[in-house]
């Protein structure tokens, strides 16, 4: 078991034939991936390696029963690839693309509201379910198949951290899903732990914050209330100045609110074990999830 | 992307929402001339990006043309310090002369992106003039918040929301109406993160002026406003995190002594925390992005050793997509390119690391291996302490 993606997921990659997405898509399908299409805009009739390649989503979904889109294209027009790929009917959208303005991601975030389709980022490394389907840019080796950890974070080099200390402790992941580091995202920390919740092979948690916002405080509330597994967490920032964007566009302490203090706290108060010292992560998971 | 006060009401005055009579100087002969055309008494106000300016003395009302010259002289050139400035202070090179204005009430006007609803808000208050975070604080009931969907725009119940939550005077609906529309408008077209205005006034004359203006611009969408791009001022900018942003580095100067060099920002937000926890502090965020190359490495090494504070580095790799070797290469070139005057701990991970620490350590650099990350943060705090 897994959530939101395993080796079934048909993957379409939107701006294939760049290099970014080129380079991607190579690494996505020697792990495993099943990426069934690509998308370049006038490219369409050409073959990305073994890969199709189409004008627009809606063709390249229609002729490969594509069920997911990776997005590599450039962040002008990254809201519309997205949108193109909702109302192309795509079960799960995963944007890796970093720069998206946040005006493009408030009119997408309630846009795709009214359809079914999931989206994962913008600004995320993506998602793996791993021996299974990576969608994104994570290194796929550092991971372990077979569970029984789910991972959700903000972050991108800092989740391979976590999941290296997992894999180094024994831990194998069921999914690792990057939901992204800007303000405006759209799969979130709750939407996450909902499904690992349901999921019966992941038995426990980690989940990665940062600063900024109140998702974190948000998701500590929810688990609280809902959630029946253990969770351990780590929140990033605790040293970083007031008032200054920590690299992604979301990490940013303004106005007193999302400070690291307020969000360890909220963890703490919800029963979640956190990990004040990144170096033991790996081991605090091992006796918190035994 | 923050832009000055007086640029801020040019796009108000764009978007028809009034502001003082005013005009710009950057010299006391100048200043002069422009109160003498609008008419004592007149504000000068100092231009930079800080909030805080009115306590920080940037802010003067002058009654007689002596005290025009007086403020003019005082703050042209004066280096303010608020509490949003840090220690250091902004020199302030340019001022706006505004016409006195006979204030009969002060409002707090604001919008911004909310990010938990992905929602537009609108918050008011007729706490004007005032901190509004202490405000908030305080007595929160004073404050109005109203969230509008993107997708749908203002309505104008939203306005009567804000307009009957401020207990306005029934002849001012429909002025202030029509202004929140055209700012939440101005919001929206410019793709700001921030607009506020405080005090919005109400004069003794029934008329609504922004006797204020900040402005923040979404920095990812600069690209499609090119008169907002030429509102640029360099000189608000950290000339080294400017320095680093010319080679796509993300840097911002902390005041520690442990410089840091990272990939991936929430990585190197985790070990600035780290290097903290071993007892020592950091001197930087340095980002060198989740791709970093050997040229990026060597401008890294370039940008740390750049603040003399720095009395030990402390890089923390994780390899993925990017080996270990190949990065362990750039270490090693940027290092010899690079006069290293302090120790460097390398904490590396992931991908081919073996080698890589191998290309390290035969290397004949004074560069000191770390077995994790634990380790390396407290190598590093030794060195300094």
């Amino acid at each position: 078991m897994s959530i939101f993606i395993d080796s079934t997921t048909r993957v379409l990659v939107q701006g294939i034939t760049g290099k970014e997405g080129q380079f991607h898509t190579r690494q996505c399908i020697e792990y495993g991936t099943n990426v069934v299409a690509g998308v370049t805009p006038g490219k369409g009739g050409q073959m990305m390696d073994d890969v199709p390649v189409f004008n627009t989503v809606a063709e390249g979904r229609r002729a490969t029963g594509a069920n997911a889109s990776m997005i590599f294209v450039p962040p002008p027009f990254a809201a519309d690839a997205i949108l193109e790929a909702a109302d192309a009917g795509m079960e799960l959208i995963v944007c890796i693309t970093e720069g998206v303005p946040v005006m493009d991601m408030l009119k997408v975030k309630n846009y795709l509201a009214q359809t079914n389709s999931r989206l994962i980022g913008p600004n995320c490394p993506g998602i793996i379910t791993p021996g299974q389907c990576k969608i994104g840019i994570m290194p796929g080796a550092i991971h372990t198949a077979g569970g029984p950890v789910g991972v959700v974070s903000r972050s991108g080099t800092l989740t391979y951290e976590v999941v290296h200390q997992l894999t180094e402790v024994g831990l194998g992941q069921t999914t690792c899903v990057g939901i992204g580091g800007d303000p405006v995202n759209g799969t979130g920390f709750i939407d996450c732990l909902e499904e690992f919740n349901k999921d019966q092979e992941t038995t426990a948690v980690v989940m990665v914050g940062e600063i900024g916002g109140s998702a974190e405080e948000d998701a500590s509330a929810w688990i609280k209330a809902n959630m029946n597994k253990p969770v351990v967490g780590f929140i990033a920032g605790l040293t970083a100045p007031p008032g200054r964007r920590m690299g992604h566009a979301g990490a940013i302490v303004s106005g007193g609110k999302g400070t690291a203090e307020a969000k360890i706290a909220a963890m703490e108060e919800s029963g979640i074990y956190v990990c004040k010292d990144l170096g033991h992560l790996g081991r605090l998971c091992k006796e918190a999830f035994s | 992307m923050k832009i000055h006060e007086y640029q801020a009401k040019e796009l108000f005055r764009k978007y028809k929402v009034p502001t003082p009579q005013g005009g710009v100087a950057e010299d006391v002969a100048n200043v002069e001339q422009i109160a003498t055309e609008l008419g004592l008494p007149v504000a000068v106000k100092a231009q930079i990006h800080a909030g805080g300016r009115g306590k920080g003395g940037g802010v003067r009302l002058a009654r007689t043309p002596e005290e025009v010259t007086a403020a003019a002289g005082d703050i042209l050139g004066m280096t303010l310090v608020t509490k949003q400035t840090g220690p250091s202070g902004q020199l302030v090179r340019k001022v706006l002369i505004e016409k006195g204005v006979s204030i009969k009430k002060e409002l707090y006007l604001s919008i911004i992106p909310d990010r938990e609803t992905a929602s537009i808000a609108i918050v008011t208050s007729q706490d004007g003039g005032m901190d509004i975070e202490e405000v908030a604080a305080s007595t929160p009931e004073r404050i109005i918040k109203v969230s509008i969907n993107p997708l749908i725009g203002i309505q104008g119940y939203h306005l009567r929301e804000v307009m009957f939550g401020l207990e306005l005077e029934k002849d001012l609906m429909k002025p202030f109406g029509q202004i929140l529309r055209s700012l939440y408008n101005l919001f929206v077209d410019y793709d700001c993160s921030m607009v506020e205005i405080n005090p919005l006034i109400i004069t003794e004359d029934n008329e609504i002026i922004a006797l204020d203006a900040k402005m923040d611009i979404d920095s990812n969408a600069v690209y499609r406003h090119p008169d907002v791009k030429e509102m640029h001022d360099p000189f608000e900018d950290d000339p080294t995190e400017a320095e680093a942003a010319k080679f796509n580095l993300n840097y911002i100067k902390l005041d520690g002594n442990v410089g840091n060099m990272v990939n991936g920002a929430g990585l190197a937000m985790a070990t600035m925390d780290i290097i903290k926890q071993a007892g020592a502090n950091p001197a930087n965020f340095l980002d060198v992005g989740g791709g970093a190359s050997a040229e990026m490495v060597e401008n890294g090494f370039r940008i740390i050793l750049s603040d003399e504070n720095v009395k030990g580095i402390l890089i923390n790799i994780f390899g993925g997509i990017l080996r270990c070797d190949v990065l362990a290469q750039g270490v090693v070139q940027a290092a010899q390119k690079v006069e290293l005057n302090v120790p460097v701990v390398v904490r590396m991970e992931g991908t081919n690391v073996e080698e890589g620490r191998r290309i390290l350590a035969e290397s004949g650099l004074n560069l000191i291996n770390a077995t994790n990350l634990a380790d390396a943060a407290n190598k590093v705090a030794e060195i300094v302490a």
